[in-house]
């Protein structure tokens, strides 16, 4: 596979940043509740993603490391700023819904975390492409537990009916707790477990192992 | 070019911390001023579509997939009040006239007393553009813009009363920055919805309606009392002082006192 389909590639599943990595959990449980307002999520962090690590590389030899973190945090600041004002110009209703958490994409480990191990060390386009990778990374988790989410909570998907409500005289008995903060948990728990059965290369070793203890003395 | 920015000392000097970190700032300014300057009158329509579907929302007149700006059009006047009188004013401006802006301006706007400040919103504008429904679709009902400080965010809403000046129809927020989770509750339909038939004054015309803590029992009072919000017993507070300063008299008082007397002379 080529380089820069690998980096493309890898943060799907093999080094996905929620499930792997364990990073961004707090918008993936916030914005999960319907699919919508998770969709725009994803296509605002991606494009964060994408368009900060391009920015950071184009200047990285110049950046002086004593000033680095501040300097990737007024660029990444910049594009969620500019992200946040594009979603209240063209998707005002929904950006309402996601509240503060698009704002908080600056805080995201995620695009820190790329900006300062890939984007300080590599090229522009392979920056922007493991931006991009990273952010379909998380939006692939994100996908997942929306639709979950939505599905099973309110038997709707992006607001149209899919399983009739016994609520609306259908057959299908909303799961409320699906709507509740803890699913996302158990949803993101579950999916790391399954890709980790998959891909057992993942499970981390213990970081320490429990021994027997041999008693010498009757307490 | 001398500076490129190669090697380590160059790279670390003072003079290249210096122009990375003004370079970066001047760049990156321009880039979210010009964001926000461009896409300043979208977002502008944006929030006076939302104010008038909430405006539709609190008078239960809307429904997903309404033509926001017909509907508003057709059932819902505009109507100038001078707040100290409680007087109508005729202008033709009404629909335009934006009290929060008024309120910053000292020929526009009186200064609430700190006594009578309970809703901590420092001035007030002199007139309000009230909301009167009187279309084909919904009896007649009064639409009053309240606002005041929560826990975090001043709290901008509207007040849905019936025509008697007294019955609750409904209360909704269209701006607030409450913590989400939490006071954002007031955003939530359930609650709403219990604002419903509770009554704004007691039959002594003193202001009685009040967010409480815990639930509201069964009893006579229970139609001047509003479930507290679990989480949020502030901004549960916020709501109760912007209710009673609106209610009061440096508020509407003297306006729905007006709209209640006709009330029952009518009786």
């Amino acid at each position: 596979m080529s380089e820069p389909r690998r980096i493309l590639i890898d943060p799907l599943v093999d080094n996905n940043p929620v499930t792997l990595q364990v990073l961004g959990i707090c918008s993936a449980l916030a914005v999960t509740t319907s699919l919508l307002p998770a969709l725009l999520m994803c296509l605002a962090l991606t494009s964060v993603a994408a368009m900060s690590g391009a920015a950071i590389s184009s200047i990285r030899s110049r950046i002086p490391t004593n000033i680095r973190i501040i300097v990737q945090m007024t660029i990444i600041a910049s594009f969620v700023i500019v992200v946040d004002q594009l979603l209240k110009a063209f998707a005002f209703e929904t950006s309402k819904q996601l509240s503060v958490f698009v704002g908080l994409i600056i805080t995201n480990c995620i695009i820190l975390g790329r900006a300062e191990a890939f984007a300080m060390k590599n090229s522009v386009g392979l920056s922007f492409i493991d931006g991009l990778g990273n952010g379909l990374g998380y939006s692939a988790v994100l996908i997942i537990v929306a639709v979950t989410r939505e599905l099973f909570g309110a038997g709707t998907l992006l607001g149209y009916e899919i399983l009739p409500l016994t609520g609306d005289g259908g057959w299908y008995e909303a799961n409320g707790l699906m709507l509740l903060p803890p699913s996302a948990f158990f949803i993101i728990g579950l999916l790391i477990w399954a890709i980790r059965a998959l891909r057992p290369r993942q499970v981390e070793r213990p970081e320490y192992q429990i021994h027997e203890v041999h008693r010498t003395e009757v307490v | 070019m001398p500076d490129s920015g190669k090697g380590r000392v160059s790279r670390d000097s003072t003079r290249n911390t210096l122009v990375v970190a003004i370079g970066v700032s001047f760049v990156c300014s321009i880039l979210v001023a010009g964001a926000s300057v461009l896409l300043k009158p979208r977002q502008a329509k944006n929030e006076e579509l939302y104010r008038q579907r909430i405006v539709l929302d609190v008078a239960g007149l809307y429904e997903p997939g309404i033509d926001i700006d017909d509907t508003f059009s057709t059932n819902v006047a505009v109507r100038l009040v001078d707040l100290s009188s409680g007087n109508f004013v005729d202008t033709p401006d009404a629909s335009t006239f934006d009290p929060v802006a008024a309120a910053q301006n000292p020929d526009l706007s009186t200064p609430v007393p700190s006594g009578l400040d309970i809703a901590g919103i420092r001035r007030r504008a002199n007139y309000a553009p009230i909301y009167i429904v009187e279309g084909p679709a919904a009896d007649r009902q009064i639409i009053l813009p309240v606002h005041g400080y929560g826990l975090w965010s001043t709290m901008y809403g509207f007040l849905a009363l019936d025509s008697d000046g007294t019955t609750v129809r409904g209360l909704q927020f269209y701006e607030h920055a409450e913590t989400p989770g939490l006071g954002d509750q007031i955003d939530d339909g359930g609650w709403q919805a219990q604002w419903r038939g509770k009554q704004l004054f007691d039959e002594s015309g003193a202001v009685r309606l009040t967010v409480i803590r815990g639930q509201v029992r069964p009893g006579e009072q229970a139609i001047y009392e509003v479930d507290g919000l679990s989480g949020a017993t502030l901004t549960g507070r916020g709501v109760t002082n912007l209710i009673h300063y609106w209610a009061g008299q440096h508020g509407f008082g003297p306006f729905l006192s007006g709209i209640r007397q006709e009330a029952k002379t009518v009786e």
